[in-house]
């Protein structure tokens, strides 16, 4: 097998964007540094940077997604590129052989990136094995595995908010065992240094062996949420009833629904997050997905500007690398 | 048919405790001396085999030729070829074939099919249940008279435990043995070992559990009904230690471990190598020492390829929905050679393991190089060094994780009943 760092070109700087894991520090903090000068984008009248312009970059959806689609859409509409989105049903062929055609087929139409969201683990690596060298592959998640862009747009939220990471306490809340967001957030939380970090859950919904993420446990919420900067809520799909994990959604919500009265344990001025959709009233209390503390919608604005952070990284790297030749006017 | 004067070699013959320099001597499709020249003794044939070591062809518990049901995977004529590059002359296949192997025209099909392949002996097992469904038991008599060695659900689990006793109970009347692939279907249903690994890539994993709880339920029922039977492809050191303490209590189980087990772990999917998909996984690195111990101690008495060749769009797909298997009929040799060096096993004990250990298992006379058996015969090179090619394997299956391997031990020839089979 090759050891090389499928995520990084010869000069170390990002080709793919896969998973947390495996990237550095230095790395991180430029993702945040440079959508720190995005974030204000948004907020112009002509909302657009000319970074993108000729390249085309293809939304690949495996997996049901709204939010995550728009703001990957807005992203690299906003960086000039053009956009093209394919959603595939689940219902429909997803077997390896078809994607790979799909790929070949959107290749032969030179596209510059993929972003991919699959409902399998390992999807995003396994596209980024085989698509041609000059394409970029972002991973918008994958099965349980890595779900990387909405970790960084969550550490952008907590670093707005807090400064540094090497003073803060945070807590995961919820489904640890099936979440790739939560996989993503442990990764990008260490890399950065932060001070604890909590996982909160039933053994059902915890791996057994997360220790080795370098994680502490808490199966009782109000222990594990005393003195925390930031609680991270995770959703808590349907299915979970089934399958023997959970009894009920009302127990679960008994147990680790986040309430105001749960939140008292966490500094008083801590925040709340969740990466969306929520359920209200199963993993959280209305009043405080809504209250004065949860950033919620904050973490959705700020997805942009991670993204594009992301995008520019990946593919601004200069025509140069990885015997992109192509003239750019090619495709305008 | 030929004499040959096999000269100068090494010769290996576990079932007879021989392991010194000497000639073979082959006349009529058979062994007919061994160290000592028959009498009168004229060759046809002489082959120089100094500094090559002469053994039994080896015997493979487990392999699947993928003919009939899955011929864009392999073919007895394809898989037999690369069994015989790998020194396997022997190889057992399981019923799982599709058709299924519960009645005696399959099992017809493929002994006949082998046969006009003219290169390895393929010997199957029957289904323990009718379409491996688990309800209902197969015809086991007319299965063994169609020439069945034994009787496998191969990796389907028998969930009901009164029809397991009950197969089990039917088989041992008529002196078969089940072979088991013990496995807990609800704790397996993952698709790698559980571990920090599998938590880390977030697939799905399948405990230790999964294969020791099945091998304790299938030990009881062992006990309670006296069935011969053995443990197809243990990967777990707890599996191991319980089966060795029930064979110390003197119950008739083997047990076998598949050559790839010996090798790779857990560690080994990462970044999701679709190629160390298998079943049962590869599991800690302590489980690995801990076969390889199983190994030294002779609870695992054979080693196993459980080849399983596949097309290319099998493998080509995120990790979870990819196929489990690998083809390694022609790589058992090489791999089981240096496991036996890693557990300090001596060489005449390892190729027991490949030889007479598997051919006591199937009950079939194979394995030795008495006089008068059919001359199944392999020759390998020990001191050859050759690293792993999936584009040049004989066998149609071309995913292996070893590509890239770097092996010692390379088959020079193979005879099959005194017929020159395979030569490199």
């Amino acid at each position: 097998m090759t050891t090389r760092n499928l995520q990084l070109d010869d000069k170390g700087r990002l080709r793919h964007f896969l998973t947390v894991e495996g990237l550095t520090r230095p790395i991180l903090t430029e993702i945040l540094d440079t959508a720190e000068s995005f974030a204000g984008v948004g907020a112009q009248a002509v909302k657009k940077v000319p970074l993108l312009r000729g390249k085309t970059i293809t939304n690949l959806f495996f997996e049901a997604s709204t939010r995550t689609r728009t703001t990957f859409e807005l992203a690299a509409k906003r960086l000039s590129a053009d956009v093209l989105n394919i959603n595939i049903s689940t219902s429909a062929t997803s077997k390896g052989e078809s994607m790979l055609d799909m790929l070949r087929n959107l290749e032969a139409m030179h596209c510059d990136m993929f972003v991919v969201r699959h409902a399998s683990s390992g999807a995003a690596h396994f596209i980024a094995h085989h698509v041609a060298p000059h394409i970029s592959v972002v991973n918008a998640g994958d099965g349980c595995h890595a779900h990387p862009t909405q970790a960084m747009l969550d550490m952008f939220t907590i670093r707005r908010h807090k400064g540094e990471f090497h003073k803060l306490r945070i807590a995961i809340v919820g489904d640890i065992l099936h979440s790739r967001v939560a996989r993503s957030q442990i990764h990008a939380l260490s890399l950065l240094g932060a001070h604890e970090i909590r996982v909160i859950g039933p053994k059902t919904l915890i791996p057994r062996d997360v220790s080795t993420f370098g994680v502490h446990v808490f199966h009782d919420m109000r222990a594990g949420l005393a003195d925390v900067d930031v609680v991270m809520m995770l959703r808590v799909q349907k299915e979970r009833m089934q399958g023997a994990f959970l009894p009920s959604e009302h127990e679960y919500y008994q147990l680790y629904g986040l309430t105001e009265d749960k939140l008292s344990c966490a500094r008083p001025d801590a925040i709340v997050m969740h990466p969306g959709p929520i359920n209200r009233g199963v993993e959280i209390d209305s009043r405080v997905a809504d209250g004065p503390r949860s950033v919620i919608l904050e973490q959705v604005t700020n997805g942009i500007a991670v993204r594009m952070a992301i995008m520019a990284m990946v593919l601004g790297r200069g025509a140069s690398d990885d015997g992109e030749t192509r003239r750019s006017g090619e495709r305008a | 048919m030929k004499r040959i004067h096999i000269r100068g070699a090494r010769v290996i013959d576990p079932a007879n405790q021989i392991d010194q320099l000497g000639d073979v001597w082959i006349a009529d499709g058979r062994i007919a001396g061994v160290l000592h020249a028959p009498a009168g003794f004229a060759a046809d044939q002489i082959i120089d085999a100094t500094a090559l070591v002469v053994c039994p062809g080896l015997v493979d518990l487990r392999a699947r030729p993928r003919e009939p049901g899955h011929e864009h995977k392999g073919t007895i004529a394809s898989e037999c070829a690369a069994a015989v590059a790998g020194g396997v002359t022997t190889l057992c296949c399981p019923p799982d074939t599709d058709p299924v192997i519960d009645n005696p025209a399959v099992a017809d099909l493929i002994h006949h099919r082998a046969g006009l392949a003219g290169k390895a002996r393929v010997v199957t097992l029957g289904a323990l249940t009718q379409g491996l469904k688990g309800s209902q038991l197969s015809e086991m008599h007319a299965l063994k008279q169609a020439g069945c060695v034994g009787v496998s659900n191969a990796l389907k689990a028998i969930t009901d435990t009164q029809v397991m006793r009950r197969a089990m109970e039917y088989a041992a009347s008529l002196d078969l043995t089940v072979f088991l692939h013990s496995e807990d279907p609800w704790l397996g249903g993952g698709v790698m070992h559980e571990s920090p690994v599998s938590a880390r890539l977030g697939l799905t994993g399948i405990p230790e559990t999964a294969e020791t709880i099945a091998v304790g339920r299938d030990l009881l029922l062992i006990q309670q009904t006296g069935v011969r039977a053995h443990f197809g492809n243990l990967s777990t050191t707890r599996a191991v230690q319980m089966v060795a303490r029930v064979q110390y209590d003197g119950l008739p189980i083997s047990a076998d471990v598949t050559a790839h087990h010996l090798h790779l772990t857990d560690m080994d999917v990462a970044d999701f190598n679709a190629n160390c998909h298998v079943r049962p996984p590869l599991r800690s690195a302590r489980d690995r020492a801990g076969l390889l111990t199983g190994l030294t101690r002779g609870t695992l008495a054979a080693i196993c390829s459980d080849h399983q060749p596949h097309d290319a769009d099998a493998k080509l797909a995120p990790f979870a929905e990819t196929e489990p298997g690998i083809s390694s009929l022609e790589i058992l040799l090489p791999l089981s050679l240096r496991a036996g060096q890693e557990a300090g096993m001596k060489l005449i004990d390892l190729i027991t393991r490949l030889t007479y250990g598997p051919a006591k298992i199937l009950g079939i006379n194979a394995g030795t190089l008495n006089i008068g058996v059919p001359a199944d015969v392999c020759i390998y090179d020990p001191h050859a060094f050759w690293t792993v090619n999936e584009a040049v394997l004989v066998s149609q299956g071309r995913n292996t994780p070893f590509s890239g391997w770097e092996l010692q031990g390379r088959v020079r020839y193979a005879l099959v009943g005194g017929r020159m089979v395979f030569q490199n």
